[in-house]
């Protein structure tokens, strides 16, 4: 039986944290709860739930800039966004449906504590890259702001950094300030069919070397597609889809091209990762990979543990569903075909409790650096209280 | 005059011994003990202030960088790294008591990965060298500041370094994949890699920007892009700041993000022109460079939007690159603004601090009253795209106090961008500069939260101490708990 504690300001955030250190009585930290099933489970005495830190609290569309509670909910932001032409660039993508739930559940606390990203990751940046500043309470209770809320700053270390992919081991964000960018004006899809995943790649790296600003860049192997987007003012969309079209007539694979609203719809499949949804059972692993090595990898492990899948950002991405037959869900057999085909990291995105309990859901490190990243841990939560052994 | 630490006499009594212990790990011309020698290395881009090091030392090979944190770690020696040592905030001031660790010798660029999108560099390879390791593959490396032909990777990701390209392409943390880093005690460390996010805690971006305070680095996987197809600018003159603040605000609302876009005061601009003769208009006071580059049918339809915004805020002048001569004249009065008002003034000490840009004709107009407050001129060049501004304060270090005067002026300025809602620094460091106004911007909690992630790298606080942190604590003394207990406002944590 857990308890519930739901602030509703900054300072009884901090009051409660502290109790909780002094206690040694650890908690689980939520905004919306979208992605709890993801990490190793925990089993916390206290569900620390920031829904109430909501609301946005500055946004100056000039400069750039939004300042909100971390509980913010990510769709009031990207609704506030669109009404400005603007948009969240690192293209958050949402874990809901892929871990059976709903869809459009998760909060920007949520989304920049897993250090979300989307499709346009290779050009605009994951989380990481758009969070300004932030307050936040450590495990010792104490309130602490870092950053700023202007785009260029460099005034100390750079904290944001430290919290994005943290999942809530190291502080409690209670507000934050993000970077907003200007949303495209037109996006056009081209489409190449009947691609092996080495003629993808190699479509795939033409078209990202070359000076025709692609954003996305996927394949879709249960299609049979390779996707590649271009954004951006209408007449350069224009003038780039001719190029590309131009640049890859090589390829010999039948192009065809997805208009604005045909291009929406599938990047937001691509983003969610639609094709592995389903069945639930299944494991599903998000690997970050070199992308010269993608197809190698992917045909030792389509040849091992996996069963379905596809890869984003033009083969740095590869997502992966595993057969249920293996008991570590395919762990140990990923980890020794990323060590041996070029490098990269696997983490266990979906699975069940016993599983996410028994394999090392993060990506396992040397020893020297594992030994530093614990005591950043120590430091930041010496009691252990925040999400502790989630991830750390 | 900032103060630094007080040197430690046991250590500075063992030099000669520490030479010596030094000599036995490096090759002979890599450690430099000689007075004259040393002299070189005594100050960095803040040269208003110098401090001869104890030893300096060159290693050549990452496990010699190892060796010597290994030896400093055991035998409580400090540590300086240093890259070109461009600094402008005493990021590489070195140390009565320390040891300043040169990485002039990793020079090579180890490779190039096409496939990739990357390449490996030592941390001494200039940041031109690594465009220029590329450019003839077409691609390029988007960081660029204006000290880019001498300043070094290595030390670009030391200060998290910009350039007047970074509202688009982002800073040196958005666009390294890899590290190699040595700790304290001599551990060496492999981050990321040619992949995209590191794995945990992301550690290259807190080391990104941490100064020299974390470790050294010793390899840097750096991402290359495609360079832009094409690049075309529009120089602009407005009869006031506001109405050259009104444009830039307006073309950002209009969703255009430019790859540059400077602006220059009207002293700047006189101080500019009278230099390299760019032909810039000397009847406006602000002046506004906006480059638009990527494909030539976008930068074609964005300099006509532009210039239809630029007329619509009220320049009074407004001209249109048609060639890379005259885009690259355009720039060549803004990249020489700084040599150009040194020109006009024996000494000019330059500042750094952010602002959100609409209050930059409020930021502007108090700065001219301070100016007269002190008695010293000021021209201004700001990267507007991202509210960065360098004040440029003039003054004679001749005559006695004006340094001084300089220096309590900049920090008013710094002070005022904080009160507006801005930062301290957008892009040169804290270092030794700005260090003792860190508490204008964070509280003691804020900055003790900052000192526990250097503990977690250096605990005993050998890498160069002294800088960014007003305050010295001692890890052991921030590791403990100081919880309240029974004064808690939840006893018992009710159910909500």
């Amino acid at each position: 039986m857990t308890t519930d504690l739901r602030p509703t300001d900054a300072s009884m955030l901090r009051d409660m944290v502290a109790m909780l250190a002094a206690r040694k009585a650890p908690a689980e930290i939520i905004g919306a709860g979208s992605k709890r099933q993801i990490g190793r489970p925990t089993n916390a005495e206290y569900l620390l739930d920031l829904s109430a830190l909501s609301g946005i609290r500055e946004y100056e569309p000039n400069e750039l800039v939004m300042t909100c509670g971390a509980g913010t909910p990510l769709w009031t932001i990207e609704s506030a966004l669109e009404s400005n032409n603007q948009q969240l660039a690192f293209e958050p993508m949402d874990y809901g449906p892929l871990l059976g739930g709903p869809a459009r559940r998760g909060t920007i606390g949520g989304a920049l504590s897993a250090n979300l990203s989307g499709p346009r990751r290779f050009k605009a940046g994951a989380a990481r890259d758009h969070f300004l500043g932030v307050e936040a309470v450590s495990g010792r209770g104490e309130t602490f702001k870092a950053g700023g809320k202007v785009v260029k700053n460099v005034t100390g270390y750079d904290m944001c950094k430290l919290l994005a992919g943290a999942w809530g081991t190291l502080a409690v964000m209670s507000e934050i300030t993000v970077k907003v960018l200007p949303a495209p004006e037109e996006t056009q899809t081209l489409v190449l069919h009947g691609q092996t995943v080495e003629q993808a790649v190699a479509a795939m790296t033409l078209a990202l070397q070359s000076p025709h600003e692609v954003s996305g860049a996927a394949w879709l192997p249960d299609a049979g597609e390779t996707l590649l987007r271009i954004e951006g003012f209408p007449e350069s969309v224009k003038a780039r889809v001719a190029a590309i079209r131009y640049l890859l007539a090589g390829q010999k694979a039948e192009q065809t091209l997805l208009d604005a609203g045909q291009s929406q719809a599938r990047w937001l499949q691509v983003r969610d990762v639609a094709p592995i949804h389903s069945p639930v059972d299944r494991p599903v692993w998000r690997l970050s990979v070199p992308p010269a090595s993608a197809p190698s990898a992917w045909r030792a492990l389509l040849e091992s543990v996996a069963v379905s899948g596809c890869l984003d950002w033009g083969g740095g991405l590869i997502w992966m569903a595993t057969d249920t037959s293996h008991a570590d869900g395919g762990a140990e057999t990923i980890r020794s075909v990323l060590a041996k085909e070029g490098g990269g990291h696997a983490t266990l995105i979906r699975g069940g409790v016993g599983l996410r309990a028994g394999v090392p859901v993060f990506p396992p490190m040397a020893a020297g650096l594992m030994a530093l990243q614990t005591r950043i841990k120590a430091n930041f939560d010496p009691s252990g209280v925040l999400n502790h052994g989630r991830m750390l | 005059m900032l103060r630094m630490p007080e040197p430690d006499a046991g250590v500075f009594a063992r030099r000669a011994q520490i030479a010596a212990d030094l000599r036995g790990m490096l090759p002979a011309e890599s450690v430099i003990a000689d007075e004259h020698e040393r002299r070189v290395y005594e100050s960095d881009g803040l040269t208003a202030y110098r401090q001869l090091p104890m030893i300096v030392v060159l290693p050549e090979t990452t496990a010699q960088v190892s060796q010597v944190l290994k030896y400093c770690h055991a035998n409580n020696v400090k540590i300086v790294p240093r890259g070109a040592g461009t600094s402008l905030s005493g990021g590489a001031l070195p140390l009565a008591d320390g040891i300043t660790l040169g990485l002039g010798k990793f020079k090579k660029v180890l490779e190039i990965d096409l496939p990739n999108r990357c390449a490996v560099v030592q941390p001494g390879v200039t940041n031109l060298g690594v465009t220029q390791a590329v450019q003839h593959l077409g691609f390029y490396y988007a960081p660029d500041p204006s000290s880019q032909i001498a300043c070094t990777i290595g030390g670009n990701v030391a200060e998290n370094s910009g350039g007047v390209h970074c509202l688009k392409y982002g800073t040196t943390t958005n666009n390294i994949l890899g590290l190699e880093m040595v700790l304290m005690d001599g551990e060496v460390i492999r981050i990321g890699g040619k992949h995209l996010d590191s794995e945990l805690y992301d550690l290259m971006g807190v080391i990104c920007g941490s100064e020299g305070l974390l470790g050294v680095i010793t390899e840097v996987t750096v991402r290359i892009l495609p360079r832009p197809a094409t690049a075309r600018a529009l120089l602009i003159g407005f009869p006031s700041n506001e109405s050259a603040g009104d444009c830039v605000a307006k073309i950002i609302g209009a969703g255009i993000i430019p790859g540059g876009m400077e602006m220059m005061d009207r002293p700047a601009i006189h101080a500019a022109e009278a230099f390299v003769h760019a032909g810039y208009p000397l009847d406006v006071e602000a002046l506004l460079i906006v480059e638009l580059d990527g494909p030539k049918a976008e930068v074609d339809e964005l300099i006509e939007r532009v210039r239809i915004i630029g007329e619509a805020a009220g320049s009074v002048s407004l001209r249109i690159s048609n060639s890379e001569a005259e885009r690259e004249n355009f720039w060549a009065g803004r990249k020489a603004a700084f040599p150009a008002v040194g020109r006009i003034s024996p000494d000019y000490y330059c500042m750094d601090g952010t602002i959100p840009r609409a209050a930059l004709p409020k930021v502007l107009n108090r700065m001219a009253e301070l100016s007269e407050k002190y008695g010293l001129r000021v021209a201004n060049v700001f990267h507007a795209g991202d509210g960065n501004l360098h004040p440029l304060i003039l003054y004679d270090a001749n005559i006695p106090g004006e340094l001084e005067r300089a220096e309590d002026f900049g920090a008013d300025i710094l002070r005022l961008c904080v009160d507006v809602g801005g930062v301290l620094t957008g892009e040169h460091g804290v270092g030794v500069e700005k260090r003792d106004l860190m508490p204008a911007m964070f509280s003691d909690d804020d900055l003790k939260h900052q000192i526990r992630l250097k503990c977690a790298f250096d605990p005993e606080q050998l890498l160069n101490p002294g800088k960014v942190f007003p305050t010295l604590h001692r890890c052991a003394e921030l590791g403990r708990m100081h919880i309240r207990a029974g004064q808690m406002p939840f006893p018992d944590l009710p159910r909500f």
